[in-house]
């Protein structure tokens, strides 16, 4: 995939999995993928198909138990976040990545001011104390374009709107210059109007502090306008991976091609019916050797129930994981 | 919040008032008769004139309005005599008990020292070590430590306090002989081994009312971290990279202590009315025990006092619980 430079964060062979009461769920099942740098990677797919889990795992921000990480490597920085001791990832986290949730009504602390969270990090990673640290905090708020930041600096996060939130969490994402911000899902808790400020902002932070960002969503409306690089995930799998042009130009995998299907029309025929992928994400309650998808799509074959499809470079930079496609391409990975 | 606390404090008189009203119309109510406890040779006409002479024979309003005077004029005026030596009440009337003929209000003063020591000192160890048990117990939930937790505050809460005395007086005092059983009032603290014999003697009852109010408390402040723990702002101060000590006593707890501080201070009236059982198990003589004897004897001017004293701590940490609560919680500020 990256063949030039080396990848800011490099996953490989990733597995989660969750103890329940049904035994254990396989919510993400052998990802691999690199994240160059200033490089937008989207990453998309249904409710419950890994994409928060993923990326939430690579900090170990998953509650443990339930959560367990079955094996894989992360590399970001020459070292396996995996790996490294609890202090280490401290040190990343907020540090060196930061992260923004999907709910910025929940997210931020009620008790405690704005300009006090902010500084946090600040403090923890920066060691700015007092008024530097207050000065930095101003800039911050100020960069995400909330007005007036000195008087906003001592309000509690209940006297901001929503989306105003959500450039605060921006702000504390972005407070220690992180190498690498992950949004979660970011405008999806937001209406379209503001949705559409806060892509603009993170196009233009994006821009001028020049990060890799990995933005999860299950809105491909939103990936096509932001991404440089999509993946698309199905049941805690990669099935398609491509650049984003390439991707809405040349969809290969059923199931992605199904997604793009679903997207309204905004021009033709108004009464069109919305289209819907039959049958329902499933449940992994056991390591899939077969295609998780197959029970949905229309294209299975024999194949699609007894082996799972490894990712396959398709064409330059597209790869796909699906039967249909395996004799055209080399197995990578 | 200034104009709040004012306005909220205004609103408490009106509503004092009433209640001192309900207060004095249920005890004259309630059937019983001051002079029953005197000796049966006394005749009944001698009978009725003590009655007059307690004033039972003005109409109900009379002897309220005059509760009042004595309650809000006199008992104050006095108190200021006795804080600066200079004669403010002259020879007016303050309330007096029936059954002793002594101010109720120095009888109370009397008996406050005991309950606070014994009552209010088991309070502030119940809170102190239910705090601590009700984080570590929900922090690690369904630990081992979080499970004996439950079941000793089950314990605590489900087995009465005159139950839990009397096993402690038969286990320690009967068998084991290391604590009196009863509680000496009359005792002095002088030096080291007369401190040591009054902590001897406060161990039991001490322990008995903690571990009741420490089960409650605990409970409330697992309840409490537990609905904050899966906040999402706990992952965010996560996400930050803080310290887990951090995340948990920062940002978890001045959450949590929101309602678990309404509960503490709500509770804290309680210690004033004595935990009126426990005090009759130990035989401290503190101001649940003066409540009893007193409505045994008919003692109406001692009731009606000491009730609409409780009255007033409830009205007042009522209060107190809703100013922290804005302190502590900055989405509510009262205007």
């Amino acid at each position: 995939m990256a063949e030039d430079i080396s990848p800011v964060l490099s996953v490989k062979d990733l597995k989660v999995v969750f103890s329940t009461r049904k035994g254990e769920v396989h919510a993400v099942n052998t990802i691999n993928f690199d994240l160059n740098s200033g490089e937008l990677l989207g990453v998309v797919g249904e409710s419950g198909s890994g994409k928060s889990v993923t990326m939430m795992s690579l900090l170990g921000l998953l509650p443990s138990p339930p959560a367990r990480i079955n094996g894989g490597t992360v590399s970001f920085e020459g070292k396996d976040l995996l790996k490294v001791n609890p202090k280490e990832i401290r040190k990343i986290r907020g540090g060196e990545i930061g992260f923004i949730f999907q709910d910025p009504m929940t997210s931020l602390n009620p008790v405690f001011s704005v300009g006090f969270q902010i500084m946090e990090p600040l403090k923890k990673h920066m060691g700015l104390t007092g008024r530097k640290a207050q000065d930095r905090a101003l800039e911050l708020l100020d960069l995400v374009g909330i007005p007036d930041p000195k008087k906003r600096f001592k309000d509690y996060p209940h006297q901001f709107s929503g989306g105003m939130r959500q450039r605060v969490m921006i702000a504390i994402a972005l407070a220690c210059d992180p190498k690498l911000l992950i949004a979660d899902e970011p405008t999806t808790a937001l209406d379209v109007t503001i949705q559409a400020q806060i892509l603009e902002l993170v196009r233009d932070l994006r821009k001028k502090l020049g990060m890799a960002i990995i933005w999860i969503t299950h809105d491909l409306g939103v990936i096509a306008g932001i991404a440089t690089r999509v993946i698309v995930m199905y049941a805690g799998q990669i099935v398609e991976q491509a650049n984003v042009e390439e991707l809405f130009a040349n969809p290969q995998h059923p199931y992605t091609k199904a997604l793009i299907g679903t997207i309204p029309a905004v021009r033709g025929e108004r009464a069109k019916r919305l289209n819907s992928i039959r049958g329902q994400a499933p449940t992994t309650l056991r390591e899939p050797h077969f295609c998780s998808f197959h029970p949905r799509c229309d294209f299975a074959f024999d194949k699609c129930t007894s082996i799972n499809p490894q990712l396959i470079e398709q064409r330059k930079n597209h790869l796909v994981a699906c039967h249909l496609f395996e004799d055209k391409g080399v197995t990578v990975g | 919040m200034f104009n709040y606390t004012i306005r909220r404090t205004l609103l408490a008189i009106p509503t004092l008032f009433f209640i001192s009203l309900v207060l004095f119309l249920l005890l004259d109510l309630a059937p019983g008769d001051p002079t029953a406890q005197l000796p049966l040779t006394i005749p009944p006409e001698v009978r009725e004139k003590i009655r007059l002479a307690l004033g039972l024979g003005e109409p109900f309003h009379i002897r309220f309005l005059l509760w009042l005077e004595q309650f809000f004029i006199n008992e104050p005026l006095h108190l200021l005599t006795e804080l600066t030596g200079v004669d403010f009440s002259g020879d007016r009337q303050r309330v007096i008990s029936w059954q002793s003929r002594s101010p109720v209000m120095d009888i109370v003063v009397q008996r406050l020292p005991q309950t606070l020591w014994v009552v209010g000192m088991s309070y502030v160890i119940g809170t102190i070590i239910a705090l601590p048990i009700g984080i570590i117990s929900a922090y690690r939930q369904y630990s081992w430590f979080d499970q004996i937790g439950t079941f000793v505050s089950m314990v605590g809460f489900s087995i009465p306090t005159f139950f839990t005395g009397v096993l402690l007086i038969v286990i320690f005092s009967v068998h084991l002989g290391w604590f009196p059983s009863i509680y000496d009032t009359t005792h002095v603290v002088t030096d080291w081994s007369s401190l040591i014999v009054q902590i001897k003697q406060m161990i039991m009852p001490t322990m008995v009312l903690a571990l009741y109010n420490a089960a409650q408390i605990s409970r409330f402040m697992r309840a409490s971290m537990l609905d904050n723990l899966n906040q999402d702002y706990v992952r965010t101060a996560r996400a930050k990279g803080l310290r887990e000590n951090v995340v948990l006593l920062v940002h978890v707890l001045r959450n949590s202590m929101i309602p678990v501080v309404t509960v503490i201070a709500i509770g804290v009236p309680t210690v004033f009315g004595g935990a009126i059982i426990t005090e009759q198990v130990f035989k401290v003589n503190g101001l649940g025990q003066l409540l009893i004897t007193a409505i045994q004897a008919n003692d109406i001017p001692m009731v009606q006092t000491l009730t609409f004293i409780f009255a007033v701590l409830i009205v007042l940490f009522n209060l107190l619980a809703d100013i922290l609560y804005g302190i502590l919680d900055p989405r509510i500020r009262y205007e």
